[in-house]
């Protein structure tokens, strides 16, 4: 390229003409990715109203197995995640790469915590034998409190809403355990912190669905 | 060196230059073996790769057409086995669908030429343009495992309960497969939606946008918004296969209206993912061989994102005799009819553009009046199709496979092919042969019609879909659609042998052979690595024939080095002096 620049920084590619093209470019394709993330989420949204437009009386009974304590200890959790991870960006606006990484370090507890959580409500659900589809075996206690005999349906609907969403906060620790590595090796500086911004915009969805997600399935009456 | 002033007052040093006939250093040659190829970030490489994977996967799923069609010959067993006959029809609908026509004109064609027309070094993310073509790939992988685990014959619309009760580890592969496949589309939706609103060099307005960029832009935003929902409805019918979870099968307590409403509200936009792209080739073609102004530029422009809207509000259509309400069935019967609106006005004003226009018989030209009148016909019958007394007659019939095939085959391949011919001089450098490239034109317009007009005519009386025996009264019909099919591949193949023999023998192609005011064809052919020399300034627009073709060279941006904001850095033509 004869007119390529030689002052190109070394974090602007080549086809990009400056970092703030870049960084718009990126900033874009991630809305453009999460508007993708909401419809695929929209799908299992319009199955859940579908089968409780059907069987009301189900989602109410299904909803008192699930436990309002610890999911609302979760919800908490991720909006306090999604706190520090605007607070990462921020450091990172202001060139604190010391704030930035404890920001992330915290963000990653905080998605690991959920995730914790998480299992041991999976854990015990499983133990109880309230499981998917083939693997559906409730004791007998369970089956007295949920005799509606579409109930494992609900519970279908339920591990998958939850499962890929948990899918979705296991991507988002390893995305941000690759930011802190990054931002250890100096990659991310005032100049240049696209890829934790557009973390940051993945990891507000994830809790956004999660927000969604709670009053559902758990707080329903 | 001239300065022009633009609206916002920022100067921008123009210079004019022709581009070079004989470039030394190309993308072609820039870096070479295998290597370099398989893990290049160039969207001229991966289109061609894209190319090549699609050409591949349409030669499989046109063989299986043709054992098919023999297959049809007699009106009982002619030489494949019932079964075998249902995996048959299902690969070649789910290949078709899900390996050549959604990828096959923006992945191939539309990752070469979007960056090119807009002035581009490349898309906004070509690590993930690549990665979209490697997850293509392990798709078609998760596909032949399938094969390899005795297949699947659901149809390609994987049905349930047919899908969830007959042979479900196939199945399982396959769909998967498309799950898979589906986010190959999605990232060059989002790619390409990026690179239209960040990347445009400047001069390019949205008034200045190609109608090709027009096309895949609507054609992205579908991809974005519809291929999420068939990936969860893919994946919930995966789930309902592996771990019986009972949302679609009526036997687990799910509804299979349900998985249909999921599936068409995916596969019914997905058609105008087929479509649309090959809309905005059309446009390109007809002005460059019409020598003449678009007629209806935003007319155009706008049915394309019509289309986009109302194909989402059409998928009841597909489930008339399904068992979903009369309601409903007449409301989507209604919006069907409307999707007809934006299509009548793209196809009258191409026409419009024909009229009192140079017209250049040249090849891709000739695709396109095949396509004009193949695609009308589909149309037309897919109003009628659209229209509910008739369809409780006409459905599941072939009738409807004649439809699909002349919208689809007679649309999207014809576009692909008008396309291909068009910028075959532009990614290789080389000419094909012109004569041989008629004859076959020809040839695929006898041989499709052949094949494609009797079964309209079978299936309106009566013909179902996918039997496999028939009653001996279609049995001419389904003679003469064979004689067809057979024409349609020899046709293929001399397409195959002359494109082949260009890249070794060919003439070598000029930068602008069909003197073309598009700007891909304001750069070197083959394009070099950057596609152009230098950050282009746009002048004039894509379709302006009516000026001189030596006003068609570029600016160059020197003091902004080219910024991405088309309109920041607006240049008026009028205001540039000769250098």
């Amino acid at each position: 390229m004869a007119n390529h620049s030689a002052s190109h920084p070394a974090h602007v590619q080549h086809h990009f003409v400056d970092s703030d093209q870049q960084f718009e470019s990126a900033k874009m394709g991630m809305w453009v990715f999460l508007v993708n993330e909401i419809l695929f989420f929209g799908g299992l949204f319009c199955a859940y109203i579908v089968f409780r437009a059907w069987y009301p009386e189900l989602f109410t009974q299904a909803a008192l197995e699930l436990n309002k304590l610890w999911g609302g200890v979760n919800t908490i959790v991720l909006i306090g995640s999604s706190l520090t991870v605007a607070m990462a960006i921020r450091s990172a606006q202001k060139n604190q790469i010391k704030g930035l990484r404890i920001n992330l370090l915290i963000t990653i507890a905080l998605a690991c915590v959920f995730m914790v959580i998480k299992y041991f409500e999976y854990e015990h659900k499983l133990h109880l034998g309230i499981a998917p589809g083939s693997f559906w075996n409730p004791t007998p206690e369970i089956l007295e409190e949920l005799s509606h005999p579409k109930a494992n349906i609900f519970f279908g609907i339920y591990y998958m809403m939850t499962g890929v969403h948990g899918l979705h906060v296991l991507v988002g620790i390893g995305l941000m355990i690759w930011l802190y590595i990054r931002a250890g090796k100096g990659h991310f500086s005032s100049e240049y912190y696209t890829p934790v911004e557009i973390t940051g915009l993945y990891w507000h969805l994830v809790d956004l669905i999660w927000i969604f997600l709670f009053p559902l399935l758990y707080l329903i009456e | 060196m001239a300065a022009a002033q633009s609206k916002n007052m920022t100067t921008l040093q123009v210079k004019r230059f022709k581009p070079s006939e004989n470039p030394t250093n190309t993308y072609l040659t820039d870096e070479k073996g295998v290597w370099a190829w398989m893990t290049t970030v160039d969207h001229k490489k991966i289109g061609l790769m894209y190319l090549v994977a699609v050409a591949f996967f349409f030669a499989l799923a046109g063989f299986l057409a043709i054992a098919l069609r023999t297959e049809l010959w007699t009106p009982a067993k002619t030489f494949i086995e019932a079964d075998t006959y249902n995996q048959l029809f299902t690969l070649h609908g789910a290949m078709m669908v899900f390996f050549v026509l959604v990828p096959s004109i923006p992945a191939a064609l539309g990752n070469f030429v979007l960056p090119m027309q807009l002035g581009a070094k490349d898309v906004a993310f070509p690590r993930l343009n690549l990665a979209s073509f490697y997850i293509y790939v392990i798709g078609a992988v998760f596909t032949f495992i399938s094969l390899a685990n005795n297949g699947f014959d659901t149809g390609w619309t994987f049905y349930t309960p047919y899908s969830s009760d007959t042979n479900s580890l196939g199945v399982i592969w396959v769909t998967l497969g498309v799950f898979i496949l589906g986010f190959s589309s999605i990232l060059t939706g989002t790619n390409f939606i990026t690179t239209i609103h960040k990347l445009r060099a400047p001069g390019i307005t949205w008034d200045k946008l190609p109608l090709n960029i027009w096309a895949l832009y609507a054609t992205s935003v579908i991809q974005v918004l519809a291929t999420p929902v068939l990936a969860i409805t893919i994946l919930l019918l995966s789930m309902e296969n592996i771990l019986d979870i009972g949302i679609f099968d009526p036997a687990k307590g799910g509804d299979p209206v349900l998985y249909q409403h999921f599936f068409w509200f995916y596969s019914h936009p997905a058609v105008y993912i087929m479509i649309v792209p090959g809309f905005g080739i059309i446009s390109e073609v007809i002005t460059t061989f019409s020598k003449k102004h678009i007629f209806g530029y935003w007319a155009i422009a706008l049915s394309s994102l019509a289309i986009a809207f109302i194909g989402f509000l059409v998928w009841g259509h597909h489930m008339f005799t399904s068992g979903q309400s009369a309601v409903a069935t007449t409301v989507f019967s209604f919006l069907t009819f409307l999707v007809g609106i934006p299509t009548g006005i793209k196809i009258l004003n191409w026409v419009a553009t024909l009229y009192k226009g140079s017209i250049e018989m040249k090849t891709p030209m000739l695709y396109v009046f095949i396509f004009l009148f193949l695609f009308t016909i589909g149309g037309f019958t897919g109003i009628m199709l659209g229209a509910l007394s008739v369809d409780i007659h006409l459905h599941d019939t072939y009738y409807v496979v004649a439809h699909f095939h002349y919208v689809m085959m007679g649309g999207t391949l014809m576009a692909l092919l008008a396309g291909l011919h068009y910028w075959w001089p532009k990614m290789t450098g080389k000419m094909y042969n012109e004569t041989l490239g008629k004859i076959s034109a020809v040839l695929i317009f006898i041989g499709f019609n052949m094949t494609f007009l009797p079964q309209f005519v079978m299936g309106a009386q009566g013909m179902p879909r996918r039997y496999y025996n028939y009653i001996d009264q279609f049995q001419p019909f389904h003679q003469t659609s064979t004689i067809g099919s057979y024409i349609l591949g020899a046709a293929f193949l001399i397409i195959l042998y002359y494109l082949v023999r260009s890249l070794f023998g060919g003439e070598k192609a000029s930068a602008n052979p069909w003197n073309s005011r598009g700007l891909e064809w304001q750069a070197t052919s083959p394009p070099d690595f950057h596609n152009f020399d230098h950050t282009p300034v746009v002048i004039n627009g894509p379709y302006d024939y009516h000026k001189p073709m030596e006003e068609f060279q570029l600016g160059l941006a020197v003091e902004h080095n080219g910024h991405g904001h088309g309109e920041h850095h607006e240049v008026k033509t009028d205001q540039t002096e000769k250098a």
